[in-house]
């Protein structure tokens, strides 16, 4: 059996029928990882003992599997929570952090049987959109090592896409899981705002922070979901809600279903063939009977500088515990506690990250709070009227996830602005708090993969998934592998 | 909106960083583009809107009080840079 050809499901499945034990597949990824990863610098931390001890405890267990990805070895990003096991946020600044306690979203995914390979290198504190970021080391594009993989969760999208572990959980403020996916040719998906508990998740902007996963297809990420969903008296913004029935969704009818192009995502600054290959998953949408309508969405110009401003303002005050007494790395040859707070941050904190406290400590300051925080909150609140009165008319959207393929290594990190307009497509799924899924559509020029966003209402996350399968049952870019 | 050495370093008093000349001196220039870039969001007349922090009503949660144990002092102390069997250990603050 091609182990690597295997989604997570079909692994599961796999392991349960005895076609594969745990430990093979662990194995398996293990030496995966140990090829791969000195040349993509994917992964931060290898838990290889744990991993294969682990996998051999699972298997005695294996009869009474107690879900359909019991035993499938995956990884998470390293701004996830994970007792006694060092957590980075890719940072200097938290040194050897092993935090006293799991994230929810841990204990849930422990709970289901998996196997845990180690924690995926992403952009510091989740701050950026190619992976360059990490005080660790950038992480490359398994498609072309001289590519970035996106960002922020980078590590977990090149882990996926090199075959480095069957699934990965990566976290998404304004994109940082559907733009990687996109770049490295992987599914994933931010599901809706308070679907998944954010306790044990390292706090970025916390009102548009999400975890999701990142997987081979949608039916892995919808396996995934329900497994992670659910109402958590530990995150008081946690929702109620159905929760468990996403995978049982996936029936590939799409008969009937609206779907929206919004005119205004496919002009000025997008690539002409992501622009084709993003339009192209309308036609296979449409010849299995979804109808589909061309919208507009004027507000799409004003969601780069809400997000920024609202993220950084958030972020501000969140880092402000990063101070060098409580846990992480301190400063040497301070004067005092001030000026021990003022090293350890300068010299902790990688430049994106204090550019971004000290952008949101200015939009938050006195004489400036009204100007740019009030009236970005002003601004957020048309733009989720504006996708309500989309969705009084549409099932879904159809959108690029970026306005190009995966640049070189290097490219965008000199011009900081011209990085942030890069997230358009993706910011104000976050600032609405609705779930969005990047699935690959196609290939550029130099080989490089393109996805495409669908975005649902609130809480219609199954027919977000629901669409992408169905678009996945019809084409085969989700099943080529990086070289 | 045009930033000046002196917003930034005012910024960075409120955000405990302390730039060196040649970093700050990348910053003015970053922060006024983005900034500048911002200042498109004017365009847009927002009167009367209500700002919106959250997009679902979040309300205050409440629990019973219940007394539970606390996480482990020493497990808690692990994880400092400076701690003794006690507590976390920093400058003295007051003379």
């Amino acid at each position: 059996m091609e182990l690597n050809q295997l989604t997570a499901l079909q692994l599961g499945a796999a392991i349960k029928a005895g076609e594969v034990s745990v430990a093979e597949a662990t194995a398996f990824s293990l030496e995966r990882i140990q090829a791969k990863n000195p040349e993509n610098n994917a992964y931060i931390t290898v838990l290889e003992e744990q991993a294969m001890a682990r996998a051999k405890a699972l298997q005695a267990g294996v009869s009474d599997a107690v879900s359909p990805l019991y035993g499938v070895p995956m990884a998470l990003k390293d701004n996830i929570c994970t007792k006694g096991i060092k957590t980075s946020c890719a940072s200097k600044i938290l040194g050897d952090f092993k935090p006293p306690y799991d994230a929810t979203l841990v204990e849930k995914l422990d709970a289901a049987g998996s196997v845990t390979l180690g924690k995926l290198n992403m952009d510091e504190f989740a701050m950026g959109s190619t992976s360059e970021t990490s005080f660790y080391g950038a992480t490359k594009n398994p498609w072309d090592l001289t590519r970035v993989p996106g960002g922020s969760s980078g590590g977990g999208a090149a882990a996926v896409a090199a075959g480095m572990g069957w699934y990965a959980v990566g976290s998404d403020t304004g994109g940082s899981i559907r733009q990687p996916s996109s770049y490295c040719g992987v599914t994933g998906m931010k599901p809706t705002y308070g679907t998944v508990s954010r306790y044990g998740l390292i706090a970025y902007a916390s009102s548009l922070d999400q975890m999701g996963p990142i997987a081979r297809d949608a039916a892995d990420c919808a396996a995934i979901l329900d497994l992670v969903q659910g109402k958590d008296p530990r995150d008081g913004t946690s929702l109620n809600g159905e929760y468990g029935a996403l995978s049982a969704g996936l029936t590939g009818d799409v008969k009937g279903m609206r779907i929206g192009i919004p005119t205004d995502c496919f002009g000025e600054g997008l690539s002409p063939a992501v622009s084709k290959a993003v339009l192209a998953v309308a036609e296979t949408l449409k010849s299995r009977g979804a109808v589909v309508e061309e919208c507009s969405l004027p507000i799409m110009q004003y969601v780069v500088p809400t997000y920024y401003i609202i993220a950084a303002a958030e972020a501000s005050s969140n880092l402000s515990r990063f101070d060098g007494v409580k846990y992480g790395w301190r400063a040497e040859g301070f004067e005092d506690l001030t000026d021990l707070y003022n090293k350890t941050r300068t010299e902790g904190f990688g430049s994106e990250v204090k550019r971004r406290i000290l952008l949101g400590t200015f939009v938050l300051s006195t004489g400036y709070y009204d100007a740019y925080y009030k009236k970005a909150l002003q601004v957020k609140a048309l733009i989720a009227r504006a996708f309500d009165t989309a969705f009084s008319k549409f099932d879904l959207l159809l959108t690029p996830v970026a306005p190009t393929t995966a640049p070189k290594l290097g490219e965008s990190l000199s011009d900081p602005l011209q990085m942030y307009l890069s997230d358009i497509y993706t910011v104000s799924v976050n600032l609405a708090g609705l779930p969005g899924i990047s699935v690959p559509c196609g290939f550029d020029e130099h080989g490089m993969p393109i996805g495409a966003q669908l975005i649902g209402a609130a809480l219609q996350d199954s027919k977000v998934l629901h669409a992408a399968h169905a678009f996945q049952l019809d084409t085969d870019f989700h099943k080529k592998e990086a070289r | 909106m045009k930033i000046t050495e002196e917003i930034v370093d005012y910024v960075s008093v409120l955000s405990r960083l302390k730039l060196p000349r040649e970093e700050k001196g990348k910053m003015v220039g970053e922060l006024e583009s983005i900034l500048e870039y911002m200042d498109i969001l004017n365009q847009l007349d927002t009167s009367g809107v209500e700002p919106m922090s959250h997009v679902f009503p979040v309300k205050n949660v409440t629990r019973t009080d219940e007394v539970v144990p606390s996480f482990d002092r020493a497990a808690l102390l692990q994880n400092a840079p400076v701690p003794d069997e006690e507590a976390f250990l920093v400058p003295k603050t007051v003379e």
